[in-house]
């Protein structure tokens, strides 16, 4: 374990939720029962109004804050932004984290064991939608006690589970924030999705998704489909920012055993990702990023799609996110206002593509803050730091 | 309430849909949501103020007035509202269609170029003027389309702006029976509530 142990929720453990009925899916399939695997960080106040619910993007999980062991070499996903006096401030805020279902991290997913046959579910495993997913969550959310979150919170995919959770369960939510996110995806969004896919679907070890039992895994699929997903998520001026034409190794000069500094970082990012994600997953989730569109069946008319909707919105976008640009979050803003919702905007001045909202741009990580205490003085009841006592 | 936000206040109906842009640090909406129960929206790019807003529960929107605002629909609102924004807008003209086609009214507040200090200043000194309500110098004024009254009230004509109603007031946002003797050489600011072409 490296850095400050000052603001950390320090040492967490992974707990687990068994859903034993029948769970239907909106693909019409169903699933006899599920797991998902959680984390919690902060206290449960006694009227069980501080709740947030983190909502993970494509290859997130349940781990968003915090450390497994001493021995880790990282903490949760989000760390820059869940802990005590953070963004999200667990001095305040009663945070829960899990890893979606079909993931591939613990919660049910295509490499679990299918109860029906004995064998990992691969190519078996049903289609999940972002509502799937939402209502799974929802189930969860019994489970833990609570009724009504304080604020539903993702960024990329997992904005648009805030999203759909505001529609879905309009009297569960006090407050969905949506960061650099989208209503749906674009041609050019779901184009890079596809060969993203196509690597994985092309990769000879892919054999259709059943590759568990066997000993090789369709890990160079997965690796470009990585690679050409992180490229998305930079921005051309951060790339040169951090790279420019640095070289690795070789001379340009002779044009010999020539690596770019940005080569050996795309490589390496692509081989570490193989090694901790599952191939089907990343098909699900790229799937399931494509086919979200809440406005499909209000006429394509998202604030038509809004329209019961009860939460209050912050929508966070960056200025150089290219694959979910801030056009794009505006879309939801014009809906909201149009449908007259209650919504906060902040652009984001950064250089760092999507990947921004993993990072903590000392403005975004303000606005936020703020916005967040703001919600919790309106709507939770402050006997959280009683309850810690 | 302030005496300039009570002097739009006046103006706007209880529960109106309200859009104010560049509405800085969000108190003429926060003051309006109170008294008149709007649905209110503002528009503003700077970060502070929309920090601001948010903590007294406005509806801020990062959004550039000077981007235009054709993502609101056609009479999306009751009222639009851009109190001293006018002056540091790129295109006044077109912004000023843009909220007559959002809203079905709009009021428009302005500093005036014709007070007599601003003329005092230009004559006697030969340099442009800065007083306390346009405190500013040549070089690093937001101020790049500075009017006077009339000015802004032929602009008003030859667009067929039709001007419903003129309040003018001094610089602490006071009315008085002086002021509307010679409005264009001894009021401040003027709010200017505006309808549709006639």
């Amino acid at each position: 374990m490296s850095g400050s142990q000052d603001n950390s929720v320090g040492i967490v453990k992974p707990q687990r939720f068994d859903h034993r009925d029948t769970f239907a899916l909106q693909s019409g399939q169903t699933l006899q029962g599920f797991s998902l695997v959680y984390e919690t960080y902060g206290a449960l106040n006694e009227n069980k109004d501080n709740a947030v619910l983190i909502c993970h993007a494509l290859s997130g999980n349940h781990h968003a804050a915090g450390w497994h062991s001493a021995a880790d070499r990282k903490p949760g996903w989000w760390d820059q932004c869940i802990g005590p006096g953070k963004a999200i401030d667990t001095n305040l805020f009663f945070v829960v984290s899990l890893n979606n279902l079909g993931g591939c991290d613990g919660s049910t997913g295509p490499n679990s064991i299918d109860p029906a046959t004995g064998e990992a579910f691969g190519s078996a495993f049903p289609t999940v939608t972002v509502s799937d997913w939402v209502k799974s969550q929802a189930l969860l959310a019994d489970y833990v006690g609570i009724q009504r979150f304080a604020a539903v919170i993702g960024g990329s995919l997992g904005g648009m589970q805030a999203l759909q959770w505001a529609i879905d369960y309009p009297n569960r939510l006090y407050a969905a924030v949506v960061i650099a996110s989208a209503a749906n995806l674009t041609a050019q969004n779901i184009a890079f999705n596809e060969l993203a896919r196509q690597a994985i679907l092309t990769d000879e070890n892919f054999r259709k998704g059943d590759y568990y039992a066997d000993a090789s895994t369709p890990s160079h699929g997965l690796m470009l489909a990585r690679m050409i997903g992180h490229v998305t998520y930079l921005s051309d001026n951060g790339m040169d920012n951090r790279f420019g034409r640095d070289l690795r190794s070789g001379d340009l000069a002779v044009g010999e055993n020539v690596q770019f500094e940005v080569e050996s970082y795309l490589n390496y990012q692509g081989r570490a990702f193989t090694e901790k994600f599952d191939a089907n997953t990343y098909l699900l989730m790229t799937r399931a990023l494509d086919y979200f569109d809440p406005a499909r069946t209000s006429n394509n008319n998202l604030s038509q799609a809004l329209a019961d909707v009860t939460a209050k919105f912050m929508i966070v976008s960056f200025t150089s996110d290219w694959r979910f640009s801030t056009q794009r979050s505006t879309e939801i803003v014009d809906a909201l206002i149009a449908s007259n919702k209650d919504v906060v905007s902040a652009v984001i001045e950064s250089e760092h593509g999507h990947d921004s909202f993993l990072l903590p741009l000392p403005r975004y990580i303000e606005t936020l803050k703020t916005y967040l205490q703001c919600l919790h003085q309106a709507h939770c009841t402050s006997d959280s730091l009683a309850a810690e006592a | 309430m302030r005496s300039d936000l009570a002097l739009i206040a006046n103006l706007i109906n209880r529960e109106a849909r309200v859009l104010d842009l560049g509405c800085g640090e969000g108190e003429l909406l926060a003051a309006l949501q109170k008294e008149k129960a709007v649905k209110g929206y503002g528009l503003d790019r700077d970060a502070n103020n929309i920090l601001t807003c948010i903590t007294k529960g406005v509806n801020v929107i990062d959004q550039d007035l000077d981007n235009g605002l054709a993502n609101f629909p056609d009479d999306s609102f009751d009222m639009v509202i851009m109190t001293e924004t006018l002056q540091s807008v790129r295109d006044p003209k077109n912004l000023m269609k843009e909220m007559l086609r959002i809203g079905q009214e709009c009021i428009v507040t302005f500093p005036n170029f014709g007070h007599w200090r601003c003329r005092a200043q230009l004559a006697l000194t030969g340099r442009m003027p800065v007083s306390q309500h346009l405190p500013y110098f040549w070089h690093d004024t937001p101020n790049i389309r500075l009017c006077t009254f009339n000015d802004f009230e032929s602009f008003c004509a030859e667009e067929r702006f039709h001007i419903i109603e003129r309040r003018v007031v001094n610089v602490s946002h006071q009315e008085s029976s002086i002021l509307n003797l010679i409005p264009n050489f001894f009021g401040v600011y003027a709010f200017y509530r505006l309808g549709r072409p006639q």
